[in-house]
C-alpha cells in the first residue's frame, strides 16, 4: 500500500468550479433534458453562483447532488437558469415599427402566424395581441407562445401583471403608436391587472426549447427578443437558423435592440428591414 | 507518511504558470463619470494594447451618444458593446445602457437583462466579477467617481482574482460615495487622481 504513492497533480489551469458547473449542466441535461449547456457562461455562471448559495450548498457539485436527486430542486432552479425580465412594449420604438413598416405588409396575408420565442411570462404576447387588434389583423392571426419554462407559461397564459407595472406599460403602449387605451384590455382588481381572456383566443402556449426542439409551423413574424444575448454563437445559430426554417418566403423575424445577426452564420439569409429596431427580412432564395 | 503527503499537496497547489501580464481595463463610473473618463481616455496612445470594458450609469435611454462622443475624441476605437463580439486589443468598449456587460471565458462580450444590480443596470459589480473570473491577475480595475455603491464589491472580486486595483482619490471626485465605497470594501486599492492613474495606464504596459 505505501510502496508506490503516486502523486497526482491536477493539469491545466481550469479553475474546478467551472469543471463543476459544465458537469451540472451535463446533469441537468441528461437527467431533465433541460439544456443550457449552450448558454453563455458569464450569466449561466453568476446565476448559478446565486443558485449555490441559496440553497447553501459549498459547491456546485453538492448542488447538483440535490438536483440528480430531487426532482422538485430542478423546478426551484428553473428561475435562476431562465431570466424572466420583461415589460409590455418594451423598447416602444421596435413596436411602432412592427405597427408602420411591418404591419402593412401582413395584411396582405389572408390569415397570419406568429411565433414569440421564449415568451417568458407573456408581456410580449400580449403587446403583440394588443397591436395586432388595434391593426386589425388579430382575427386572422395564430400566435405561439413558446417558452422552456412552464411556470414562466401558466403565468403567461393567465396574464395577470401587478397593478404597478402599468404605468411603464401604458406609457410604453402610447409610445409605440397605440391607437386605444390600454385600460380597454385589462380589469384592475385587488393590485393586479387582468388581461383580457379575448387577447389569447387565438393563442397556443407551448413548450418548446430552441436548443433541443424543431420547428413546429410556418410563420410570417418570429419575435425573439433578449432570448439570444443568453446563449452562445452556436447556440445562438441554431435559434436563428430555426426561425429561418419556420418563415415563410420574406418572412420578418425581430430580436432584441442589442442583438444583431451579424455574427451569426445565417447572416446572410436575411436582409436588414428595419436595422435601427433590429427587424430582419427572410430573404427570397428563389 | 502524513507530513510526506502535506508537502506534496502544498506544491501541487503552485500555478503552472502565472499570467501577471495586464490583459484588459474595466472601469466604473457614475455621477461625473463623461468628465472623469475625459481625463483618462483621450490620454491612452492609438497603440495601445489592452482592452477597455466601462459601465457608465445614465439614463435608460438606449440612444446613448457616449461612445461615439469619446471615439472622436480618443486615439482608440471607442464602441458600445454588441453581444458576443470579439474583444480586441485596444479597443474601448461602452456597456450600453439598460443592459449588463459581461465578459465571457472565450473572451467575447456579451449583454444582459437581467435584473438590475444595486438598482443599478448596467451594473459594475456584474462587469467587474465576471472579468476578474476570466482575466483573474491580469485585470486592471478601476472606480471612478460616482454617488453609489456599485463596483465595490466588483473591485474586491477584481483583488481576490490577483488583479490591480485602482480607485479615484475621494476628496477629487465630483461624488464620493462610489471610491469611498470601493475604498471601505478595498482599503489595499491604490488611491489616485485621475491624472494619475491615466499615467498608471500606460505604465504598465511599458515594456
Amino acid at each position: 500500500m505505501d510502496a508506490e504513492v503516486t502523486d497526482v497533480t491536477p493539469v491545466g489551469t481550469v479553475k474546478t468550479e467551472d469543471i463543476e458547473i459544465r458537469l451540472l449542466l451535463e446533469a441537468i441535461f441528461r437527467k431533465y433534458h433541460y439544456d443550457f449547456r449552450g448558454y453563455a457562461m458569464a450569466s449561466v455562471k453568476r446565476r448559478l453562483i446565486q443558485a449555490r448559495d441559496h440553497f447553501k450548498c459549498a459547491t456546485f457539485s453538492a448542488l447538483q447532488d440535490m438536483i440528480l436527486h430531487d426532482p422538485g430542486m430542478m423546478t426551484a432552479m428553473l428561475p435562476y437558469l431562465t431570466v424572466q425580465v420583461s415589460e409590455l412594449f418594451r423598447d416602444p420604438l421596435y413596436f411602432k415599427a412592427i405597427r408602420e413598416k411591418v404591419v402593412p405588409h401582413l395584411k396582405t396575408y389572408p390569415s397570419l402566424k406568429v411565433w414569440i420565442a421564449g415568451c417568458s411570462t407573456g408581456e410580449e404576447l400580449y403587446s403583440f395581441a394588443i397591436l395586432f387588434r388595434e391593426e386589425g389583423l388579430f382575427d386572422r392571426t395564430l400566435f405561439y407562445a413558446t417558452d422552456i419554462n412552464h411556470d414562466a407559461l401558466k403565468k403567461a397564459e393567465a396574464g395577470v401583471y401587478s397593478l404597478d407595472r402599468l404605468k411603464l406599460f401604458t406609457e410604453n403602449h402610447r409610445l409605440s403608436g397605440g391607437k386605444s387605451s390600454l385600460s380597454d384590455y385589462y380589469t384592475a382588481a385587488y393590485g393586479a391587472a387582468s388581461f383580457d381572456k379575448s387577447l389569447r383566443k387565438n393563442v397556443v402556449f407551448s413548450d418548446h426549447s430552441l436548443a433541443t426542439d424543431a420547428v413546429f409551423a410556418e410563420t410570417q413574424l418570429v419575435s425573439c427578443r433578449n432570448v439570444l444575448i443568453y446563449f452562445d454563437r452556436d447556440l445562438q445559430d441554431r435559434a436563428i437558423s430555426l426561425f429561418h426554417d419556420s418563415l415563410a418566403r420574406k418572412g420578418f423575424l425581430g430580436l432584441g435592440s442589442k442583438e444583431t445577426l451579424r455574427f451569426s452564420s445565417s447572416a446572410d439569409d436575411f436582409s436588414d428591414f428595419e436595422h435601427t429596431e433590429r427587424i430582419y427580412q427572410k430573404r427570397d432564395m428563389t | 507518511m502524513s507530513q510526506n503527503l502535506l508537502k506534496k499537496s502544498t506544491a501541487r497547489n503552485q500555478p503552472l504558470t502565472k499570467e501577471t501580464a495586464p490583459q484588459a481595463v474595466v472601469i466604473g463610473v457614475s455621477a461625473g463619470g463623461l468628465k472623469a473618463l475625459s481625463a483618462i481616455l483621450p490620454a491612452l496612445p492609438a497603440d495601445y494594447p489592452l482592452p477597455v470594458m466601462i459601465v457608465i450609469h445614465l439614463p435608460p435611454d438606449r440612444d446613448s451618444i457616449v461612445a461615439d462622443l469619446f471615439n472622436d475624441r480618443c486615439a482608440l476605437t471607442v464602441r458600445e458593446a454588441e453581444d458576443k463580439e470579439d474583444i480586441l486589443p485596444g479597443h474601448v468598449y461602452f456597456a450600453p445602457p439598460d443592459y449588463h456587460l459581461l465578459i465571457e471565458p472565450d473572451r467575447r462580450l456579451s449583454l444582459s437583462s437581467e435584473e438590475p444590480v444595486l438598482f443599478s443596470r448596467p451594473s459594475v459589480d456584474v462587469l467587474f466579477e465576471t472579468a476578474a473570473d476570466v482575466y483573474g491577475a491580469g485585470l486592471i480595475g478601476i472606480i471612478l467617481t460616482g454617488a453609489n455603491p456599485d463596483g465595490a464589491a466588483g473591485l474586491k472580486a477584481v483583488m481576490a482574482a490577483g488583479g490591480m486595483a485602482l480607485v479615484q482619490r475621494p476628496d477629487l471626485a465630483y461624488a464620493s460615495a462610489m471610491p469611498e465605497a470601493a475604498l471601505e470594501l478595498c482599503p489595499q486599492a491604490e488611491s489616485l487622481s485621475l491624472e494619475q492613474i491615466a499615467e498608471k495606464l500606460r505604465e504598465v504596459v511599458l515594456p
